[in-house]
């Protein structure tokens, strides 16, 4: 049995922290969450010698540990309770050559706590072109720790990195910062309380009390009182702390640094900054990404989509002809079958979605986006970083939800995160299509643009303008203490390594099928049950005496008697129960019922209404559309399906939060059921009162 | 400052926001430039030390410099 160590993958954003957790781990990888908090946990093992296994645990990146991002507290939190399961044995700090000073303000952190580190240096290539060389074994000497050499493009250094992690490693014997002398005081009391290793831990506590989550009140109550009694103020000390550190890095790099004269390597990129932050080619080529972005979405999605469509039809069809029948039998069939393939189906629109976004990440390009919005974006209370998710939302809001979790200001990520599900997601479209064609003629304006094309763009516009609207009405409203600012880190460009692009594909869909998948799972099984089944035998008596009539072929029977069953079911009742209150919009009973199934997805309208409409399962668009065309209102004899009716029921799905899974997700994110519901409450009213103003304003 | 100007980091009016600005580098004594502005005018593209940093112009002009 090889003996097992765990190993904190640490360091600064843009470090190549996921290469070298790629390459030191590779498909050996799991991704979970974080205790109590929901940031993607990745870790994996890795044999380091025959004898050694090594659990590597890729911590967010970070530039120090005084935290200001969930992500960053998340590593605050790890390195700071020796009880935490992530606790490491020992630490990988990973850091970037051409920037090695901001690197060692983390490494130099960790040393005062005590930890056994073994330093990364990576990109040492691109140190070279930038004009100077590092004197790695001066600088192992220097912070009294093994330093490897590493590349994270090509693996050269990774043997030399597990030999060095597999050696019973020391800690080093610096200390970089002392506390002020008059602090010594409470930290001792600290110190000797919670049974500590090292000053900087006692320190950390008496900096961090109110946010460290695992320190009871009790202990919480003692720390303040300590620091009541010597009049400690946190910010002033963290300020001095980081001056020292920065005074111990200054003084190993002058002697660890190797200068050479030239200096022309940042030409590169700045050349192409020129091009890429122009104010017009720069928002022209911005959009075009966008543009680009949304196409591959909508249209390369769109044949696996198909394809796991009908995968899953056959599936159960092959085990309808496979299991006996029975409840059981209708559960998997109707139920769990098509409730996973309705979670699958998201999967292509996610892979690609996050394979642009690991592209543009990787490139440097993301930051270049948000110096782009950032101004814009402001003014709407959101903040540059929110263009990812909003973007995102135009294909699911689920990934884009979680994808706030880069914007460290908690105001604008909140706004972002209840504004996005306004954005037009790719389940509204079978419903737009249908709508659209139902209402709209399809002619030609002004010779070449088309009537339908034209409203179906007005909608997703409509969409976006709500969403910023609604942000700009949030942050009048929401209040917080917490500064808005922004600084961002605008990496030189270079092309992607394509296989982190493919771990980021891997690991969002594995989070969005496991994370979300479970929870749309059961609600779609809720909704099953609730479309399949009725009160007492009400359902069975319609079915029987729709059955007893006369049809002129066995499949009109059949949609017929599907018709009636859903109409007695509870769905059906619920359909009628709340029919006053969509009346007003324009709607009837049946419509009311395709609202309720289509609270699991909103595309479910579509195949709701063809079963209502006695048509069976069919997905065929033009099918349904006759159907609903010829829908008679018996209060006024003529179409059900109005202009006026249609419009309201078009703008009742661009603003309805006719999405549990996205609800399920926003209280995952914000932990509470509280935003959710406020979420919920506002989209529903803006939902209700524009379709209702719409109807009568048409009618 | 204008385009391509270097400055030198004095110190900061703002408490809250200079913990952060230390730990990205803003340390007193550092060398600055300031590189180029976004389209809107802000934020604007410094570099600090050996790299670039994107920061509004709000959080900029906490930052006291000599030139």
């Amino acid at each position: 049995m090889a003996m097992k160590i765990k190993v904190a993958l640490a360091g600064k954003p843009n470090t190549g922290k996921s290469s070298l957790f790629n390459l030191l781990t590779g498909l050996n990888q799991q991704t979970g969450n974080f205790p109590g908090v929901t940031v993607d946990k990745r870790t994996g093992l890795c044999t380091l010698t025959p004898s050694v296994v090594a659990e590597i645990i890729d911590m967010p990146g970070t530039y120090s540990l005084y935290p200001r991002t969930v992500d960053e507290q998340i590593v605050t939190e790890t390195f700071a309770n020796s009880r935490n399961e992530n606790y490491p044995d020992k630490v990988v700090l990973i850091a970037d050559a051409t920037n090695l000073k901001n690197c060692l303000l983390l490494l130099s952190q960790l040393m005062d706590l005590g930890f056994p580190i073994v330093l990364a240096v990576n990109m040492i290539d691109l140190a070279a072109t930038a004009g100077f060389s590092i004197d790695i074994k001066r600088l192992a000497k220097e912070l009294n720790m093994p330093v490897i050499m590493i590349n994270g493009r090509t693996g050269q250094g990774i043997e030399d990195l597990k030999k060095a992690l597999a050696e019973p490693t020391v800690k080093s014997s610096k200390t970089v910062f002392r506390p002020d002398p008059e602090l010594m005081a409470p930290v001792e009391k600290i110190k000797t309380r919670f049974e500590l290793g090292t000053d900087y831990d006692a320190y950390q506590y008496l900096q961090l009390y109110q946010q460290l989550k695992f320190l009871s009140e009790n202990d919480r109550n003692f720390i303040q009182q300590v620091a009541q009694e010597h009049q400690f103020f946190p910010a002033k000390f963290q300020g001095a702390e980081t001056i020292q550190r920065y005074e111990f890095i200054q003084d190993i790099l002058n002697k660890v640094i190797v200068r050479h004269p030239d200096q022309d390597w940042k030409r590169r990129t700045y050349a192409l900054d020129r091009i890429l932050t122009h104010k017009v080619f720069g928002y022209l080529i911005f959009f075009g990404v966008l543009f680009l972005i949304f196409q591959a979405i909508f249209a390369w999605a769109t044949v696996p989509m198909d394809f796991i469509d009908h995968g899953f039809a056959s599936l159960s069809f092959y085990l309808s002809n496979l299991l006996p029948a029975g409840p059981l039998f209708d559960l998997i069939t109707q139920g769990l079958v098509p409730g996973i393939g309705g979670i699958i189906i998201f999967v292509p629109q996610i892979a690609i979605l996050f394979g642009f976004i690991a592209v543009l990440e990787e490139t440097g390009y993301m930051s270049r986006a948000v110096f782009l919005m950032d101004k814009i974006m402001r003014k709407f209370g959101l903040n540059g970083k929110s263009i990812v998710p909003l973007m995102s939302g135009v294909a699911c809001a689920i990934p884009a939800i979680m994808a706030t979790r880069t914007i460290d200001n908690w105001k604008e990520r909140l706004i972002t995160i209840l504004v996005t599900p306004l954005m037009s997601c790719s389940a509204r479209l079978p419903v737009f299509t249908i709508l659209v064609a139902l209402i709209i003629p399809e002619e030609t304006a002004f010779g070449f643009f088309n009537l339908q094309g034209l409203a179906l763009m007005g909608l997703y516009l409509l969409g976006f303008l709500a969403a910023l609207l609604s942000a700009l009405v949030m942050k009048l409203i929401i209040h917080t203490e917490e500064k808005s600012y922004l600084i961002l880190e605008m990496p030189t460009y270079r092309s992607p390594k394509w296989s982190n692009v493919g771990y980021t594909i891997l690991e969002k869909t594995k989070a969005f099928v496991f994370g979300a998948g479970k929870i749309i799972l059961a609600i779609s099984v809720v909704l099953w049950v609730l479309a399949s089944y009725g009160p007492g035998d009400q359902m069975d008596q319609a079915a029987n005496a729709v059955a007893a009539q006369h049809f002129d072929s066995e499949v009109e029977k059949e949609n017929k008697v599907a018709a009636a069953r859903l109409e007695y079911s509870f769905a059906g009742k619920l359909g009628k129960w709340m029919e006053p209150v969509i009346e007003p919009l324009g709607y009837d009973w049946k419509i009311g019922i395709a609202l309720i199934t289509s609270f699991a997805a909103r595309e479910v309208f579509v195949s709701t209404a063809a079963t209502i409409y006695s048509l069976g399962s069919t997905e065929d668009e033009a099918t349904i559309k006759e159907r609903l065309k010829n829908e008679i209102n018996p209060l006024t004899g003529g179409p059900r399906f109005t202009p006026a009716v249609g419009i309201s029921l078009l703008l009742f799905y661009t603003f309805a939060m006719q999405c549990m899974s996205t609800l399920a997700v926003v209280y995952r994110e914000t932990k509470g059921w509280k935003w959710p519901a406020i979420q919920m409450a506002y989209m529903t009213a803006l939902a209700y009162l524009s379709a209702l103003a719409a109807f009568h304003f048409l009618n | 400052m204008k385009p391509g100007e270097t400055a030198v980091v004095a110190g900061f009016s703002s408490p809250e926001l200079s913990p952060k600005l230390l730990e990205m580098g803003f340390l007193p004594g550092t060398v600055i430039r300031f590189n180029f502005k976004a389209p809107l005018g802000d934020p604007i593209c410094v570099t600090v030390g050996n790299y670039d940093l994107a920061i509004r112009l709000n959080e900029a002009s906490t930052i006291q410099v000599l030139s």
